[in-house]
């Protein structure tokens, strides 16, 4: 009896399978990812400005192109004085850091990141759907996916806002505010454009999203119809004012007030700069979710079951990371906007252009698809 | 203090004031070095990409030929020490960091030598003046060494056969008419 304990769709067998999910996609994939991207950014915004960067790390002879930089980073981290500021809120200064990098690792919940495994066929080819014991990749199917995603992600909100109140200091306290004032300004627009899609998809589970899109490019959702089309563009600047970084890097300013972190030091800095970059990555993975067909590569679906899992899963990682790249392309080399520029840029530009966007895309909806 | 109020005005018409354009086209500019650089650098070969950066330690930019280095004292033909202690280099040094101790020279053609030659690497400025000021070109910067890293002070006080270990034979044909010019006339 005890053995049936593990059998597909006992208790055991869920619980370990949504560990090893977790494992491989949380743990390995994104925390991997956006460590990478702490040291990819400084790379990669050298290589943009004719520099070399940081190409010095390594590991006796094997240096990798200074990979390891971001060991070292983290090791810095470690090792550097935990300051608190004497007057600074000690609970909410404690709180806030963690309430900046646990949204952005939740929230990766709801992504699916590769084919559907198919548990006793593996060495089979099934076809898309005629699974009889599927085992989903995507850690929690939900039907309010992507709302639990907005949920989720705008909790991120009060790491930033908290930080900059309890630090005790009048810069971190303006930077909180703007980073409560730009996120909640962004992602009404954020919103709408979802909104778009939804019509379209007439779900919000992004497993289902993922399996309406097509392998080929011309099936993808950003190619629907011009509605989803202009959605894709509106989703991508909201995403990135949500991530808090240049050219939307108002709460943190580094010119002006230096953020809602400026009394933040060694590991809980770190914490939050984490955050941002594993903000980068669930942003870019579910865009590809929505807009890019997610998973899907042609011809997979011929292979073995084990080889299409493992050829949608690399091919996944591979469109998240060339949005990654996009986003750091576009921190480094726009300018920071001004605060009351960003204001109009979301409530009278943006958000205009979202709702009509919602109402194009209903009428696309009716009379054209 | 009067405030002074620059008012600049946003640019007119919705394609500019839209910014979308330039931003295109700003990405543009990036992402064509991103991939001028990127790639090269990654085969190895960032000789032909647009970096400028050296790798310090492992690449050095070589230094131009009229660099002033670690000072040396020249020899003559027969490799005794070629300053007469004329004493115009210390006059002219502005550190005051050559300190020279004549004495007569055992050779009868020569009239004086330095006993003492001391140039304080501490104190030089590295200006120049004292190679300027020699009449028989007897003291030289053009080693192209670095004043070497010491831990006490008195290492860094170079002295004669210090000085003189560098040295080489000028070109130049001391006082004008040659060694022996004695002996000719
Ligand atoms: S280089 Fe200038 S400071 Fe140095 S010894 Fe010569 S004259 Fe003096
Ligand atoms: S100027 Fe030349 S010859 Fe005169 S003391 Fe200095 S090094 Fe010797």
């Amino acid at each position: 009896m005890s053995g049936q304990f593990f059998w597909y769709g006992q208790p055991g067998f869920v619980v370990a399978a949504a560990l090893s999910k977790i494992l491989v996609f949380v743990v390995l994939f994104a925390l991997g990812l956006a460590s990478l991207l702490t040291w990819l950014e400084r790379r990669q915004s050298a290589m943009m400005q004719d520099r070399l960067g940081p190409n010095r790390a390594n590991l006796g002879r094997w240096r990798a192109w200074g990979i390891l930089h971001f060991v070292a980073d983290a090791l810095k981290m470690m090792f550097k004085e935990d300051f608190i500021p004497p007057k600074a809120n000690r609970f909410l200064f404690a709180l806030a850091p963690i309430l900046a990098l646990a949204p952005p690792l939740i929230v990766l919940a709801i992504i699916p990141f590769g084919a559907p495994l198919c548990w006793g066929q593996m060495q089979e080819t099934v076809p898309l759907g005629t699974c009889v014991r599927p085992v989903d990749l995507q850690i929690a199917r939900l039907d309010v996916g992507v709302l639990f995603y907005f949920a989720f992600a705008s909790l991120s909100i009060y790491g930033a806002t908290l930080a900059g109140w309890a630090s005790y200091n009048k810069w971190a306290l303006m930077g909180g505010m703007r980073a409560a004032s730009q996120m909640i300004s962004y992602e009404v627009t954020m919103g709408m454009t979802v909104l778009a899609m939804f019509i379209s998809y007439g779900t919000l589970e992004p497993g289902a999203m993922v399996a309406q899109q097509g392998p080929a490019p011309w099936q993808w959702g950003i190619v629907r119809g011009v509605p989803h089309f202009i959605a894709f563009f509106l989703f991508l600047t909201a995403a990135m004012v949500e991530t808090k970084r240049t050219p939307f890097d108002v709460p943190e300013g580094e010119s002006e007030i230096v953020g809602y972190f400026v009394e933040y030091s060694g590991l809980r800095f770190g914490m939050f700069y984490l955050g941002e970059f594993l903000e980068v990555v669930g942003s870019s993975a579910l865009m590809v979710t929505i807009f890019l067909g997610g998973w899907q590569i042609w011809g997979a679906s011929l292979l073995p079951n084990w080889a299409h899992v493992l050829v949608s899963m690399l091919v996944w990682g591979a469109k998240v990371f060339l949005f990654c790249v996009l986003q750091l392309l576009v921190r480094w080399t726009l300018p920071r906007f001004r605060a009351d520029q960003l204001m109009r840029l979301g409530w009278q530009r943006l958000l205009p252009v979202s709702i009509a966007n919602v109402v194009l895309a209903a009428c696309w909806q009716m009379w054209i698809h | 203090m009067a405030t002074v109020v620059k008012i600049v005005n946003r640019p007119a018409g919705w394609k500019r004031r839209s910014y979308l354009w330039g931003t295109m086209q700003g990405l543009g500019v990036t992402f064509g070095h991103l991939m001028r650089n990127w790639p090269r650098n990654l085969l190895g070969r960032r000789a032909q990409s647009d970096i400028v950066t050296l790798a310090y330690p492992e690449e050095k930019r070589p230094y131009p030929p009229r660099n002033r280095g670690l000072h040396r004292l020249m020899k003559r033909a027969d490799g005794q020490v070629r300053c007469v202690a004329c004493m115009m280099c210390p006059t002219a040094c502005p550190a005051h960091c050559i300190s020279i101790v004549p004495e007569e020279s055992e050779d009868p053609r020569i009239e004086k030598r330095p006993r003492v030659f001391q140039i304080d690497e501490l104190r030089c400025v590295v200006c120049g003046l004292c190679v300027e000021a020699c009449p028989c070109d007897a003291i030289r910067m053009d080693t192209g060494i670095h004043a070497p890293p010491s831990t006490r002070r008195a290492d860094a006080i170079l002295d004669k056969e210090e000085l003189l270990s560098r040295g080489e034979l000028s070109v130049a044909v001391q006082a004008g008419e040659g060694l022996f010019w004695r002996e000719r006339k």
